[in-house]
């Protein structure tokens, strides 16, 4: 296959960037999409140019360190997969193809594709846990029974890879549906209850802070999830903070 | 006992641990406000190690490569972790699991160890669950269990096919609290490039900031490494890009000794290689061997023409199909531990009975079971004369029922439904038992500086059993190394803040700089992956499934002449001082050319067969590892000497004072 590139190409943080245009020829159905990128830089660095930068680990879909808005869609065409799992076979000969990163003005551009999601991180910091001592001092583990409904909820919501798509998919970039996942794994378990006001009430301060835009029920977040996390988190994330706002 | 002592206490074996505790030195909890310990790698054993540090009142530093901790390669384990829980009351115990566990690792691993493993397995079940980790429950609300590889008692926890996934965001959450509370500081996008040695104990590393290139000195009082292990080697695995072998292997050149490097776990069920452009490889999960039968056909020309596209396996008549492990091993079939079931497809496809294109592939084909389910499924509903495609239909829904996500996952890299079709499997790299060599303590032959999880070698012998590794990374995370670290930092109460300006830290960053000079001052042609694809070609036709005197030593002389072609004529684009993702790859894959030379000598010197090391010099006249305990009963631990053919070798002897060393049969 010949497939026509155009890929966001910028130095670092303070540079100005810009698409730059790209061929590539003989492209297999069954490489994936980011082995055709590896392809293409192969050749950029044959030609003593720059590779172009993304990021990527496990590619496997699980890590969530891949981030490429592909086509104007986070992760691609496909539905429920991550860029790594997306193969050239949804592609076809003389397809063009727009690659840019994540946008958001809380996912500040750090070099070509690669964005900075630290902002996740420091949300999940501010009460995305439960304060247990890790010392081995805690009670048996069936000495909690819980019922099976509400552990696999809990499971699902626990399963988000915070990945970013649901920003870069919100017109708003806002964070709320992977701020609700975190606050409803625990809000359905009893283990985290006793501190549940604070959680959320800091949680959403924090996503507010790092200049995450407001949730207005548009619904792209949950269809471009990569693994179909619910917009009903988010219902339940706003029930816990109603609640704690009366309490609060 | 000479240069490694073990430190393995005195008594009964089950009491051994608790003996231990009892007896090392604390530190007073206003005293560990005074010390620092720096962790590098926050998978699951740096991320549980790091937060426990924490909250018993060190200071804590973490480094990783990835942007979050979060996104450590612990994360993709599927299957699930062990505990000796006995819930379901089926004869489980702590002597079980370590039974189980030392004589799947085919009697390398060390006997105290693995038993303490065994009795803290417990502790990690009811510290997940308090953090709110989700595992698998039952309808009374109670946890799940299921059964894993080869034992025959229930003590596998899951969730899902995700259970590293929300293990690791366990341990992510305890160490978020500490970050919180100001107890650890995460150094995300950070590389450790040397380890510090000041009067001979580890005082500190030299890190340099991914996205900046920035070259920055940290110290602390101790240093524990996490950094999982050296797999990606082989260029091709199961591995996650990044892995690498670099903090470890840097330890070692500063003088730790690298343990048993050859003992690699080969898994049998993964995504076989589709083309040259192959990044890495996928694993689908061993339980799929419980149901799925694995053959290849019995001539040569029938294999050609699948090969070729002419025939389709669907076509090819039974008493044409060759079901090779249910042949060779009547007992076991398809259920062999991972180490036989890898050799003998290997065996296959090298004698050219290969399916897929590049002949390297067996099926994996599910017919049979979704004929018996849908056979039973039928007679239960009450269809007295079920139609074929009746059967077929139930059938496939119970195997969606049970294996559902790996048949959707097979289908969207390989783009073939194995409903329809037998799956297409090979093995592929996917652990290293081998690693830093450590002792009781978790301490290496450095003073101060430790290694857990799956960068230190002692669990797990020669082979892994499944749902033992992240047993394994939380059990020295959460509670073995913030005791035994204890014992070694009550030394250091007194000794205050200690200066990264010091001379140490001059002389390692200068090595360091120079390195990372040479690596950007290559002028030939060929980029790092061209290197890392050689030297995996290498690794994997001569020190891969098995290995002979002959093929090892022309290893080593192969990697030796890569290596220093790679020196020479490396091109990594771009400059030093800002990111640099080639400049990154270099660093890894220099590390990766001189742990693949030692890793081949330490095969060449280890004349016997075990685990996931088969020597084809030493098996049975029937094809089965031969084990030699009277000469081979030993951990080899490797010392730095310079280029890795000078590297010295030294031998803790194992001591098996309580279980009896057997053969492992499977016929």
């Amino acid at each position: 296959m010949k497939i026509y590139l155009k890929i966001w190409r910028q130095k670092d943080a303070t540079s100005k960037g810009q698409m730059v245009k790209y061929t590539m020829d003989g492209i297999e159905g069954d490489m994936s999409f980011l082995e055709m990128l590896d392809v293409l830089n192969e050749e950029l660095i044959s030609k003593g140019e720059e590779p172009v930068e993304f990021d990527h680990d496990c590619r496997e879909g699980i890590c969530g360190t891949c981030s490429l808005q592909i086509n104007g869609r986070p992760h691609g065409p496909d539905t429920l997969i991550t860029a790594c799992q997306l193969h050239m076979r949804s592609f076809k000969d003389g397809d063009s193809i727009t690659i840019e990163p994540f946008r958001a003005k809380a996912f500040p551009v750090i070099k070509d594709l690669i964005v900075d999601r630290s902002a996740f991180d420091r949300i999940q910091q501010a009460g995305g846990y439960i304060s247990v001592n890790t010392s081995g001092n805690t009670v048996d583990a069936n000495a909690i029974p819980i019922e099976k409904e509400n552990a696999d909820d809990s499971f699902y919501a626990a399963t988000c890879i915070g990945c970013g798509a649901c920003v870069a998919a919100c017109k708003n970039a806002s964070a709320m549906l992977f701020t609700s996942a975190k606050v409803s794994q625990f809000a359905l378990l009893p283990q985290g209850r006793v501190e549940a006001t604070d959680r959320v009430m800091n949680m959403v301060r924090q996503m507010d802070l790092e200049g995450f835009g407001n949730c207005t029920n548009t619904g792209a977040c949950e269809v471009e999830c990569p693994k179909g996390i619910s917009l009903e988190n988010i219902a339940r994330m706003n029930r816990e903070y109603l609640s704690a706002s009366i309490k609060g | 006992m000479g240069i490694l002592d073990s430190k393995v206490p005195k008594g009964p074996l089950a009491e051994k641990w608790t003996n231990h505790k009892n007896s090392i030195d604390l530190v007073n909890p206003a005293n560990k406000r005074n010390i620092d310990v720096i962790v590098v790698g926050t998978g699951l054993a740096g991320g549980s190690a790091a937060a426990t540090l924490a909250e018993l009142g060190y200071n804590v530093k973490t480094f990783c490569y990835q942007d979050s901790p979060r996104r450590a390669h612990s994360i993709a384990a599927q299957g699930g972790i062990n505990a000796s829980k006995n819930y379901q009351g089926d004869g489980d115990s702590d002597y079980r699991l370590f039974y189980d566990t030392i004589k799947g690792g085919d009697y390398r691993s060390r006997e105290a160890n693995v038993y303490r493993l065994a009795e803290v397995s417990t502790n990690i079940i009811d510290q997940c669950v308090a953090q709110g980790v989700p595992f698998a429950r039952e309808y009374g609300g109670l946890l799940d269990n299921r059964s894993f590889g080869g034992v025959l008692v229930s003590r596998t926890f899951y969730a899902k096919g995700q259970t590293g996934q929300q293990l690791l965001l366990g341990a992510y959450a305890a160490m978020n609290r500490q970050i919180q509370r100001g107890k650890i500081r995460s150094f995300t996008r950070h590389e450790m490039l040397d380890l510090v040695l000041i009067d001979g104990k580890a005082r500190g590393i030299i890190a340099r900031n991914l996205v900046t290139g920035e070259i920055e000195r940290h110290s602390a009082h101790a240093v524990v490494i996490a950094s999982g292990g050296y797999g990606n080697l082989f260029f091709l695995s199961t591995y996650c890009m990044g892995a690498n072998v670099m903090a470890a292997w840097r330890t070692h050149r500063r003088g730790a000794f690298f343990a048993n490097p050859c003992f690699t776990q080969i898994h049998p069920t993964c995504i076989p290689v589709s083309g040259d452009h192959q990044s890495k490889l996928t694993l689908m999960s061993e339980s799929l061997r419980n149901d799925g039968r694995i053959w290849v056909p019995k001539n040569l020309d029938d294999a050609k023409a699948i090969r070729e596209g002419k025939l389709k396996p669907t076509e090819l008549k039974e008493e044409d199909r060759d079901y090779y492990l249910e042949r060779r091993y009547p007992a076991f079939g398809n259920l062999v531990p991972r180490d036989v079931a890898s050799r003998a497809a290997k065996e296959r496809c090298d004698a050219g009975y290969g399916v897929n294109k590049t002949g390297e592939a067996v099926y994996l084909d599910f017919s049979a079971a979704i004929t018996r389910y849908g056979t039973e499924k039928a007679y239960t509903s009450g269809l007295k004369d079920p139609d074929a495609d009746t059967v077929r239909r139930l059938g496939e829904e119970i195997i969606e029922s049970k294996y559902g996500n790996l048949f959707q996952m097979y289908e969207k890299i390989v783009d073939q439904n194995p409903y329809k079709t037998p799956m297409m499997i090979y093995p592929a790299v996917h652990y290293t038992m081998g690693g830093l060599w450590v002792d009781y303590n978790l301490q290496t032959t450095i003073p101060g500086c430790y290694s857990v999880g799956e960068s230190n070698f002692s669990d797990h012998g020669a082979n892994r059993l499944g749902a033992s590794a992240l047993m394994q990374g939380l059990a020295d995370g959460y509670f073995v190394l913030p005791y035994t670290i204890g014992d070694y930092l009550s030394n250091d109460i007194r000794t205050g803040k200690i200066s990264t300006e010091r001379a140490e830290f001059d002389e390692a960053e200068k090595a360091v700089k120079e390195r990372l000079e040479k690596l950007m001052s290559g002028k030939g042609l060929h980029s790092v992956d061209y290197y890392h694809k050689k030297l995996g070609k290498i690794m994997w036709d001569k020190c891969g499934m098995s290995r002979n005197e002959k093929d090892l030593k022309q290893a080593i002389s192969e990697i030796s002449a890569l290596r220093k072609d790679f020196w020479e004529n490396v091109k990594v684009p771009g400059t030093a001082n800002s990111k640099n993702q080639e400049l990154e790859k270099a660093g890894r894959v220099a590390d990766f050319l001189e742990i693949g030379e030692l890793f081949a000598k330490d095969a060449l010197e280890r004349n016997e067969s075990c685990g996931g090391h088969f020597r084809e010099e030493y098996q049975t006249p029937e094809g089965e590892a031969l084990r030699d305990d009277e000469n081979y009963k030993y951990v080899a631990a490797w010392e730095y000497k310079g280029e890795p053919k000078d590297a010295k070798l030294h031998k803790e002897e194992l001591a098996y004072e309580f279980i009896e060393l057997k053969t492992r049969s499977y016929k």
